[in-house]
């Protein structure tokens, strides 16, 4: 079976109203290429599940600046101006949820596990209308998992087959989200030949991958170039 | 010296050598760069690395390096590199020795509030709810007063909690604070104000024990 294709060609499955993991953590490890498809192909109504919705006009922003958005779900959203004024204004709905929820609840929804409980926002409002145990004398939530209709996922090296490795912290949440979503599609900054990737370094198998492409003219944008304050001679 | 520098050396006296620590965005990032000499401690980044190194030089910048503030980093000696799950297993799992926090209002029970005012700023809480219940020492650093003078540590928190009683300690400008089962007690002072200034600057009814150090 053949997984390698385009962006294109991958996006245009998606249909309006859509559900879709994206993988980043701010502007680190993003789906670029996706993302640039399915603005380009229009797609509206989605609901976005990703850690971070972008800044303004790059990444998430470009589908949020296109109202292409009609939902996010986020454990942080404060780099986006505009995402700040729809959200202030009620015209885009948001789901703000704790990180570490954020990546077991998808971690569940790939594993199959029905739910868990966590002590993480017990006695805040993220606990509002969740269950609340004690178990072993501290106070947990019941969270349950979150699945996507697609996951778009962002690699450094993957083959043919759909197994995928990452580089530095631009793993982040793209590995739960690849187990996570009905059609997972990956594009790897290299897309190499079955068995150039060593089998022990493999961090994604390509059981969870259903397309992979090779990605073009990433950016990989810096959000806060921050060096190391070079001191002149004294 | 300047009081963010201040908060941020004083801060630093909590590491113990071979902790695992966490620093929050903002202020409590700079505590890195007054780490004291002969404590070697790792520090972890939510994004997915276990050992933060100094920020690069210019020629070292990587886009697929950065920590939780979306800085550019490098990597320590001996770091590693994981998913976002397994970050918050450390982090939930209590393998994270320390936690340093920003606040917008702590209170007499240990309650913090930091993520969101209502009507105003929604950024979210990004990792912090998960810090504060899974780290085994929440230390917050923070200025005193807000930029209108008002006080930050308060009887009971009026902005949406992060966590509730997670606090341990509280490090200002002005003081640091220990929060107990009994109610915030005054452990130190800073060597330039007195107890007055302090009590009164601190909305919080605060329990001064005979002996305050200076800081």
């Amino acid at each position: 079976m053949n997984k390698v294709t385009t962006a294109e060609a991958a996006v245009a499955r998606i249909p309006h109203g859509a559900t879709i993991m994206m993988g980043g953590f701010g502007l680190c490890g993003i789906p670029e290429n996706l993302v640039r498809a399915l603005h380009a192909q229009g797609t509206r109504d989605l609901t976005i599940i990703s850690n971070n919705a972008g800044i303004d006009g790059f990444g998430i922003g470009v589908l949020l600046g296109a109202r292409q958005v009609r939902k996010m779900v986020s454990t942080y959203v404060g780099e986006n101006r505009e995402f700040e004024r729809q959200l202030l204004a009620n015209e885009i709905e948001v789901e703000l949820v704790p990180q570490g929820t954020f990546a077991e609840r998808i971690r569940a929804g790939g594993a199959g596990v029905g739910g868990f409980y966590t002590p993480t926002g017990v006695g805040t409002i993220v606990a509002d209308g969740k269950e609340t145990r004690v178990l072993n004398g501290r106070s947990y939530l019941l969270e349950l998992p979150l699945r996507a209709d697609f996951a778009f996922i962002k690699g450094y090296k993957g083959d043919r087959a759909g197994n995928l490795v990452y580089r530095k912290t631009a793993r982040n949440f793209n590995p739960m989200m690849a187990t996570a979503a009905t059609m997972t599609i990956a594009e790897v900054e290299q897309l190499v030949e079955i068995g150039e990737l060593d089998p022990e370094s493999i961090v994604t198998p390509a059981i969870f991958v259903k397309h992979i492409l090779q990605g073009t003219h990433y950016e990989k944008r810096v959000e806060r170039r921050v060096v190391h304050r070079i001191h002149a001679p004294v | 010296m300047d009081k963010r520098d201040r908060i941020v050396r004083r801060v630093a006296r909590e590491l113990r050598d071979g902790d695992c620590v966490n620093l929050g965005i903002g202020l409590p990032t700079l505590v890195a760069s007054v780490i004291p000499p002969g404590v070697d401690i790792t520090l972890h980044s939510e994004n997915g690395l276990l050992g933060i190194g100094p920020y690069p030089d210019e020629d070292a910048v990587d886009p697929d390096l950065i920590n939780a503030g979306k800085e550019t980093i490098t990597e320590a000696p001996g770091c590693s590199y994981f998913n976002g799950a397994e970050s918050f297993a450390m982090v939930r799992g209590g393998h994270i020795d320390l936690t340093v926090l920003g606040a917008l209002e702590v209170d007499m029970a240990g309650n913090l509030a930091n993520w969101m005012i209502p009507g105003k700023m929604v950024k979210g809480m990004g990792g912090a709810m998960d810090l504060v219940a899974g780290a085994r020492r929440v230390v917050i650093a923070m200025e005193h007063t807000t930029k209108d003078g008002a006080s930050k540590i308060v009887p009971s928190c009026s902005l949406p909690l992060t966590g509730a009683k997670v606090v341990s300690l509280i490090v200002t400008e002005l003081a640091v604070i220990e929060v107990t089962p009994e109610g915030l007690v005054l452990r130190e002072i800073a060597e330039d104000t007195t107890l007055e200034a302090v009590t009164s600057a601190t909305a919080a009814p605060l329990m001064v024990p005979t002996s305050v150090g200076r800081f």
